[in-house]
């Protein structure tokens, strides 16, 4: 509470926020929407897809700066953001054109690009079949949220990809799926077959529990295993596949009530 | 394979995640090239994921992941050496040790790379054997620079120096 506020004018309206909140956040907040490919509300910025560029004026400074807006912290009073600047759409315009020519196919980018008023990209795309973006949103939460880090940015320039130590079947990879969850174009298919989960992707084949109750295999064991360590939730919860727990959670509570007149909603 | 050299340099540098780039480098030294356990052994140590090692062995230009040769050749194509018909040097060099630039002669003995500048522009175009360089080089000044190393690979390995000398290209094109 005690937070120290600034004043910053975001397209023309002005607003208070606590200094230290980025451009994207604080424009966020006040209902003005900027595309972003790479952002996570739960990872550390990363400015990699150049998306959310802003342009960011200091009055009485002359012309105004292009920035990410979710790297760029509101630090000082009285800072002009401009989400949709002249300069800023034609920027954001020709990132789109970029990326579309890197991944012609994914349906995301090719709505972006019909957003920003793209008809047909400038550059041919060279791969059709591309679809990661590199965004490095699949690292960071691997990194970041899960703390495995079982895949990272290789190489670099034209051949910066994202791979697996030594590109071999990731030993640190407990199949948790957050990579292909947290993905923006879908370039992380996650399988489950039977016993098997399985992302092809990063060479993971990794053994299911089966839930106690239904026998459905619900999740890998290495997965339930680290979550059970990492939250504390009681192991036998575990024992059962999602669908299990909700009717097990829902019928001991009405086997609660029954058993206690003394219940609050009786009460009530 | 013999990883105690990995625990020496670690010991040297001191195991800090930080220290990670000067130990590779150091680790190269040792090994000629970052062999996949080293790499492992050196995430292990530093207390770093493997994928982050390997993400920076990937990355830098100088790290090689794959075993080079006793004998390191660079040659510059930064746009000055450039220039001055770089490109010849190389083809030459290719043609007398029958080696493509990436690749190791097939008795381990040279490595080819080639840089893109080397910040030695005045004396382009340059070529860099084991460290040292070699300015202004021409074509027909390669056979003079490579003469002492591969003599002395040939007289420490005699059954193993045919690779080199069997440059199909280098009569021919006389």
């Amino acid at each position: 509470m005690g937070e120290t506020m600034v004043t910053t004018k975001i397209n023309g309206r002005e607003t208070r926020v606590p200094i230290d909140t980025t451009a994207l956040e604080a424009a966020r907040s006040i209902g003005v929407e900027i595309p972003t490919l790479c952002y996570h509300p739960a990872l550390v910025p990363y400015g990699a897809c150049r998306l959310c560029l802003v342009e960011v004026k200091r009055p009485g400074h002359g012309g105004g700066r292009i920035v990410t807006s979710c790297t760029f912290h509101i630090r000082e009073e009285g800072l002009e953001i401009d989400t949709h600047s002249e300069r800023a759409q034609r920027d954001r315009k020709l990132v789109v054109e970029l990326l579309l020519a890197r991944c012609p196919n994914v349906e995301l980018l090719q709505r972006l690009g019909k957003d920003l008023g793209i008809d047909k990209p400038r550059f041919t795309a060279q791969k059709q079949d591309e679809n990661c973006i590199l965004c490095g949103l699949c690292v960071r939460v691997c990194e970041e949220l899960i703390g495995q880090s079982a895949i990272s940015f290789t190489g670099r320039g034209p051949g910066r990809e994202v791979s697996t130590p030594f590109l071999e079947p990731s030993e640190a990879c407990i199949g948790c799926g957050a990579c292909a969850f947290v993905c923006p174009t879908h370039a992380i298919e996650v399988q489950d077959l039977l016993q098997l989960r399985k992302l092809d992707k990063w060479g993971t084949s990794l053994q299911q529990r089966p839930c106690v109750r239904c026998g459905k295999f619900f999740a890998p064991e290495v997965e339930l295993e680290k979550l059970s360590d990492r939250l504390e939730l009681v192991k036998n919860w575990l024992q059962l596949c999602p669908e299990c727990r909700r009717e097990v959670a829902a019928t001991d509570w009405i086997v609660g009530l029954r058993a206690s007149p003394a219940s609050p909603v009786r009460r009530g | 394979m013999d990883l105690t050299k990995v625990d020496e340099v670690v010991e040297r540098n001191g195991a800090d995640p930080s220290m990670l780039i000067a130990v590779l480098q150091e680790v190269q030294v040792e090994y000629n090239f970052l062999p996949k356990d080293a790499l492992r052994r050196v995430a292990c140590l530093l207390n770093i994921p493997p994928s982050r090692v390997y993400s920076v062995a990937n990355f830098y230009r100088a790290f090689s992941l794959v075993p080079r040769g006793r004998h390191l050749i660079q040659i510059c194509l930064g746009t000055a050496c450039h220039v001055r018909g770089s490109d010849r040097i190389l083809e030459q060099i290719e043609r007398t040790l029958s080696v493509r630039a990436g690749g190791t002669t097939a008795d381990q003995e040279f490595s080819l790379e080639t840089v893109n500048c080397l910040g030695a522009c005045a004396l382009g175009p340059v070529v860099v054997l084991d460290g040292e360089y070699h300015g202004r080089m021409t074509v027909s000044k390669v056979e003079s620079v490579l003469k002492p190393v591969r003599a002395a690979a040939a007289a420490a390995n005699p059954a193993g120096g045919s690779a080199a000398t069997g440059a199909p290209g280098q009569e021919a094109d006389k």
